[in-house]
Parts: C-alpha cells; structure tokens; sequence
C-alpha cells in the first residue's frame, strides 16, 4: 500500500502548484479544508480515516483536531456512519458523481469525486477499483512507465489528462473519467 | 434486518461445528477412510442409519455422530445436505466436496467482524471463486448458497448462474466485490430463484438495469431484499416484477424508492408479511401542493405485515400511515429513521407484539422509557448512534438502559450504544434481564469510567457474566481493568464470542479470558495491552475456537511465531495496514484461526503467515 508522501512526490505537487485551492493560495488552505473534510465527512472503505499518529503522511506537524477520530471507532460500520453526514451538513450537497471506464474493461464504475482529497487519492482508488498502475506523472510528459493514462472529459467536450489542472478546478469540470491505453494515451500526455 | 431465529442472537453457530473442529480436536493429520474394515460390513444397518440421518439437521449432532466408527461417518457424510463453514480457510474447497457429496445448501463465512469498521486492510481475501468452481462440479444440484463477509465477484455470480440449474435462494451479508451487472446474470438466469437477499453488501453501480432482468413469464421470488444497494432503480420494472411475483412475502426497497412508488408497489403485493421501505419520503418530483394517496390505506391493505424497516430518508409526517399494522409487528427496524421522542412515542404506544426493535438514539432516553413501557415480549434492541464519535452529543445513557431493563424482561439481546453509562444500571439489567444471551454495550468514549461514580465498569460487566446464565455473546467498552476479565474468566462459562476495545491493564486480562473460558469460540481484540505472555496462555485452547484476532496491542512477531511454531494447525497472519513497513518487530494485526490446510495461497502481500 503506497502512502500518500510517495505519490505526492511522484507528482511533484508544489512545483506545479497541483493543490487544493487555487494558485496563490498558501498552504494554511489545504489543511484547514483537509481536516474540515476529515471531520465532516468518513471516507468510504477503501481510504483511510485521520488517524491518531499520522506522522507518516509526511504533511507538516500541525494542532490536530479537538478530538482525532480513530480509525473504526466507534464500531459503526461506514455505511451507517454516511448516511447521517450528508443529512446533517448541509453545506455538503450531493457528491459529485462521475463515471469511470477502462480501456478493457467490461464494466464501468461510477464515483463520487467529493470523497477523494485529492489527485493522489484519487489515483490510487482507481488502481484499486480496476487492479492497475499509473505511472509517474510530469507536468511535461503525462503519465511514464505504464501503458495507463488517467483522462477525463471536461465541460467543454474535452479530453484531458488527470492531473493538469487544480484539484478544485478539475472537480467542478470533470464530466467522467477515462482510463485510455496504449498509443491513444501517449497522445494525450505530450505536450498538453 | 436479520429477523429469523439464528440472527436474533447473533451467534448461531455452535462449537465445534465444522470437520476442521473436529478432525483438529482429535489430532488427526488427515480425513482418512478405510484402514480398517469391519470383517462382515453390515450394509443393512448403515441404509437404516442413511434413512434415519436423513431427518437429522443439526450440524453438532452430525459432526459427534461422524465420530462413532467409519461407517457412521460415511453415512453422515453422505446424506448432510447442509454445508456450514465458519472460517472459510479453514478446509479446502476441495477437501469439503470430497467429503460431502450431496450438498444442497451450503453457508459460507470469510472475513472477521473487525473487517467491517475498516481495521483490516482491503483485499484481504475471502474469495468466494475457488468454492464455487469446485461445487459448480461438486453439486449441480444446489439449491442454496449464504455467504457473509466474502469477496464476490460479477464473474463469480455468473458461474454460480450457470452452474445450478435448481439454484433457488442466494443471500449476500456483508459481501463486496460485485456489482448490478452481477445481479442482472443472477436474475436472468436462475430461473427457479426463490431468494435473492442482499444484506449490508457494497453493491458497485455498474448501471445495469438488474430489475428488468428476471423472467418475463413470472417469478417464483418469495424474498428480494436491496435495501443497501445504493443506485437508483428502474421502478416501472420493479412495478412489474412485483405484479408478477405472486408468491412474494419479503420485500426490501431501496432509498431510492419514494413513498409514492411504495404505495403502489404494496397495493400491488398486499400478501406481503416483511417489508423494507424505501426511503419513507415523497420524491422530489411531486410538485408541492399535488393530492397524494393515502398512505394509510396500504398499511390497512397489507395485513400480514409483521416486519417492517427502511424509513432511509423519512420525513416524520408519513410515520402515522403504518399506525394500522403496528399492532401485529414483531419487528421494527427504525435505525435509519431521524425521529425524537415524540415521534417515536405516537408509534411504538401501538406494538404491543414487537419482539425486535431496531432505533437511533435519537429517540432519547425518553423514547426508550417509551419502548419498555409497551414492548413487553421484547427480545432483541439495538441502538445506534446518530452521531457516531466520540466526543458527540449522547442523547441516550444509563437512563434509556435502566428503563429498559425494567419494561422488558424477556430481553435476549442487546446492543446499545451511548456516550455515559453506570455501573448501576447495567447491574440492573444483568438482574432484570437472566434471560440475557447476547449483551453488546459501547460507551463511545475510550476509556470513559462510571459517569457517576468515576470507577471502572467492572463490576457492571462483572455482573452481567454472574447473573445472565444464558450468557454467549459479549462485547464489553469504558473504562476497564483486569479485574473486569477476571469476572469474565471465572463466570462466563458460556461465552463464545467475546469483544474487546480499550480494555484491561496488563497481560493478566487475556489470560484471565483464555484460561477461564471453555467454550470461547471468536475472540476479537483491539487497542488493549495483551503481549505475547497472554498470548502464550491461550495454547491449551486455540484448536478450539474459530479464531482470534488482535490489533494494536502489544504483541512482537517473535511471540507470534512461537505461537506458530508450537502449534501446526494453525495459520497464523501477520497483517500489515498501512503504509510502512514496522521499524520494529511490532505486530499491527494478528489473526490466527485453526485450518486443516496450512497457509493459504491467495495472501496479498501485507499478510505475512508465520
């Protein structure tokens, strides 16, 4: 299991300035609204909870919230737990829900952008989700060392790749995801 | 909802109930026939036996019965038809279906409980593949498959389609891995399915219209429950489904069925006696002000109702609409219902007969006092948390459980959850309550002593072992220390399923637990100071029980493997969550179970098998 430092290294967020908030926005932002998420919002399954001793996601030291919720405590199990959140916040409107389809594979999945916290989140629940790699991103070179590419079809029909722009733009624009192989996703990784 | 007898007490299984018990038991290394042989083999007597054992369900009784002489056990082996595995490693798909021969029903158990609150890694295992590939040649003649906590895949359900031409009842508890596309290949081709229960599974959405995919001539589907699975469906399929399933009795919506659609769906199925349903809330559709049915009147309609759950997104005011059924429930599931006090009140004043109820504390204390002031023949009550943290807001405590207590007598099973409990009131149950076989408190507070009083909840889980004679299933939370399990060892004769989060201060707990009870079966640790010295007093009684699983405590990969090493037939794993690998020789996840096959071939590479 990949931890969220190697990813964020792979892709190198701060020199492409990929992260949450806007360019320009400091980093003060990305933990308030990760923690605000962590609190708000239980992950599903597959990610995991904030934990008490998060030393190893390598994101600076910072006053934790109030209480840390511990992981799988109190034994509720997550679909109980959701299915008060998103009665209680308000704020929270419905996920954003997308589809996703590899090259491939038989059937496609759908989810809920909302839950992830960002592009490296993202990325490994679809490796999860269809038991691939993604290979090494750079901004000028898309995806290396994998015959995967991560795309998606943004509000102007467009094919693009996952990663070139923000976390919060990409989640308002992206219509649905796709999973391109081969040739087809070499293309679209050269020269954006 | 689980609302049949086995469910009710959460433990329906019975030690040592599967062949690797009992072969491990007696120390045999292998399932051997015919070394010896009677001179004058009596096949007379052994047809009587078949004829006889015909009638004999009971998995205890067959396996003691195996146990008399080889020809005995052939008999049994070859008219069992039921097939129960507790810990699906431990036999073989290969070694049961030589075994076993004529199989029609078979239940099968893979993941440990803790998998559910994500304490175990994701794809642990649990696969569902290698059992049906081999009964799909084993038994072409089964009829009934329950899995629970397993990995089910859309390709695996569609072998199980194809495979069983009289494939009648197919329930998924806790299952994930598949999705609709897999449901719509069940439907379509198990042209004899009778059940198709889905309970609590994770359903993928692979927007495949699965409802439409059933016989088109008629079904003979007595149950369809789809409560959890989380997609929208097509409901003038549905609506036609139902109209041709004359024989339907069980029907659980989904949320996303309004109320106006349930209505329609009841006046169509008015034989039914368990309904989910839906989400109990008028579909956005309806303009504001738009005359609607009266609700009421399917209620009146469907008079054999006596389960009733769903209410996913309820808005109060329909709640009176089931007022002309309540008299006749047995089983109310509301835990998904937002509802107070009051609303609760206008409701449960009128069921008398109700035996299972199912709420969120967000009834109250008030509410509860409520519930034991009606439901007298109450068995089972669960409480659940609206607010599941722990620093929330705990609208039900000592109070709700004392009253309780006092109104419900007959009271078998319980699960309650609160942020403030007393000593008093649990002892108050433990005296009002003998009948007691199941008792799951969770303070959710770690560590949270008496609020009244600030001591441990010793002595109230010391009482609930020395009084509840009945006592199986234990799961114990607040602040706890080791004389909490020493009351455990020394009165819980009973107990075969114990649950432990934040407890104890020293090696001696486990212990006290380990040595003290006969019949511990399923024993599940997190968080709690145990270290391989406890460990280590658990030997004499590890074949015994179907597993053990310890998380976060203080155990080291050399206690581990001497633990390995001493005893063979027992797989014991080491598991890896998260990310990094142990600096140290820490052990995060320990879950070791008894199993005639050795270590598995399908562990991921974050479980390490000493």
């Amino acid at each position: 299991m990949e931890s969220a430092v190697a990813y964020e290294s792979v892709l190198n967020l701060k020199a492409t300035e990929l992260r949450l908030g806007l360019p320009g926005t400091d980093d003060f932002d990305k933990q308030k609204l990760s923690s605000a998420t962590n609190n708000k919002r239980p992950l599903p399954a597959s990610n995991d909870e904030c934990r008490i001793n998060d030393a190893a996601h390598g994101e600076p030291a910072n006053a934790p919230p109030a209480k840390a919720q511990i992981v799988g405590w109190p034994p509720v199990r997550s679909y109980r737990k959701n299915s008060f959140q998103q009665k209680k916040t308000e704020a929270e409107l419905s996920g954003i829900y997308v589809k996703v389809s590899m090259d491939g594979a038989p059937y496609l999945r759908k989810i809920d952008l909302k839950v992830y916290e960002g592009y490296p989140d993202l990325l490994k629940a679809l490796e999860n989700m269809f038991k691939f790699t993604i290979g090494e991103y750079s901004e000028r070179e898309g995806y290396k060392g994998s015959e995967y590419a991560p795309t998606y079809e943004d509000k102007d029909g467009d094919w693009m790749l996952v990663g070139d722009v923000p976390w919060d733009m990409f989640m308002t624009s992206c219509k649905r995801l796709r999973i391109m192989k081969g040739s087809e996703a070499r293309g679209l990784g050269c020269g954006v | 909802m689980r609302d049949d007898q086995t469910e009710m007490s959460e433990d329906d299984e019975r030690p040592p109930a599967d062949p690797a018990a009992e072969t491990s038991n007696k120390s045999r290394s292998c399932i051997d026939f015919g070394e010896f042989h009677s001179p004058f083999p009596d096949q007379v007597l052994e047809n009587v036996l078949e004829n006889v054992l015909f009638f004999l369900t009971s998995r205890r009784d067959r396996n003691a019965l195996s146990l008399v002489c080889k020809s005995w056990y052939r008999a049994e082996a070859y008219t069992r038809s039921e097939l129960f595995i507790g810990n699906c490693y431990a036999v073989s798909p290969r070694r049961a279906t030589e075994r076993f021969r004529r199989v029609r029903s078979v239940v099968l158990k893979g993941k440990p409980r803790f998998a559910d609150f994500n304490l175990m890694p994701p794809n642990w295992g649990a696969h569902f593949l290698p059992w049906v590939t081999a009964m799909a040649s084993a038994y072409p003649w089964l009829e009934k498959v329950y899995l629970k906590r397993m990995s089910v895949t859309d390709e695996d359900l569609a072998l199980l389609a194809r495979s069983f031409p009289g494939f009648k009842e197919l329930t998924l508890v806790c299952c994930d891995g598949f999705g609709t596309s897999g449901l719509a290949v069940v439907a379509s081709k198990c042209r004899q399915l009778r059940v198709l229960d889905l309970i609590e599974d994770e359903v993928n959405d692979d927007e495949v219209d699965w409802i439409s995919y059933f016989p088109e001539t008629g079904t003979c589907l007595e149950s369809l429950m789809f409560d959890c699975v989380e997609c929208p469906i097509n409901f003038d399929e549905l609506e036609k489904l139902v109209a041709r399933s004359p024989s339907l009795k069980k029907l659980r919506l989904n949320r996303y069925v309004s109320v106006g659609q349930l209505f329609s769906l009841m006046m169509r199925a008015p034989q039914l006696t368990h309904l989910g349903t839906g989400s109990f809330s008028p579909s956005e559709l309806v303009p504001q002000g738009d005359q609607e049915p009266d609700y009421g009147f399917a209620f009146a309609t469907c008079r054999s109702l006596v389960c009733l759950s769903g209410f996913r997104e309820v808005i109060p005011d329909y709640l009176p609409a089931i007022h002309p059924v309540c008299a006749n429930l047995t089983s109310l599931n509301f835990s998904y219902a937002n509802i107070n006090a009051e609303q609760l009140k206008s409701i449960i004043c009128h069921c008398h007969k109700l035996q299972i109820f199912w709420v969120l504390d967000s009834v109250c204390d008030e509410g509860l006092q409520a519930v034991a002031a009606t439901c007298k023949e109450l068995r089972e009550l669960r409480v659940f948390p609206i607010d599941a943290r722990e620093d929330g807001e705990g609208p039900v405590s000592e109070v709700g459980l004392q009253a309780i207590s006092e109104g419900c007598k007959k009271l078998q099973s319980i699960l309650y959850f609160c942020q403030r409990m007393t000593n008093a009131a649990v002892i108050a149950m433990s005296k009002n309550c003998p009948d007691l076989v199941v008792f799951r408190l969770c303070i959710m507070g770690r560590h949270r002593p008496d609020h009244i009083t600030g001591e441990p909840m010793d002595e109230g889980f010391g009482a609930i072992v020395m009084n509840c004679k009945k006592l199986t299933r234990l799961a114990i939370s607040g602040l706890l220390t080791d004389t909490a399990f020493s009351y455990i060892g020394t009165y819980g004769k009973l107990v075969r399923t114990l649950s432990v989060a934040f407890a104890g201060d020293s090696d001696m707990g486990l212990k006290y637990v380990l040595e003290g009870c006969p019949r511990l079966q399923k024993l599940e640790i997190r968080d709690s100071p145990f270290g391989d010295l406890a460990l280590r007093s658990g030997l004499h009684h590890y074949y015994n029980m179907r597993f053990l699983w310890m998380s976060s405590c203080r155990l080291s990969r050399q206690g581990c493997q001497e633990i390995a090493q001493a005893m063979p037939r027992l797989v014991v794993e080491v598991i890896r969550d998260g990310s990094e690998e142990a600096a140290n020789d820490s052990v995060e996840i320990l879950y070791m179970y008894r199993s005639l096959e050795g270590p598995r071939e399908d562990a991921p590479n974050f479980v390490t098998i000493l």
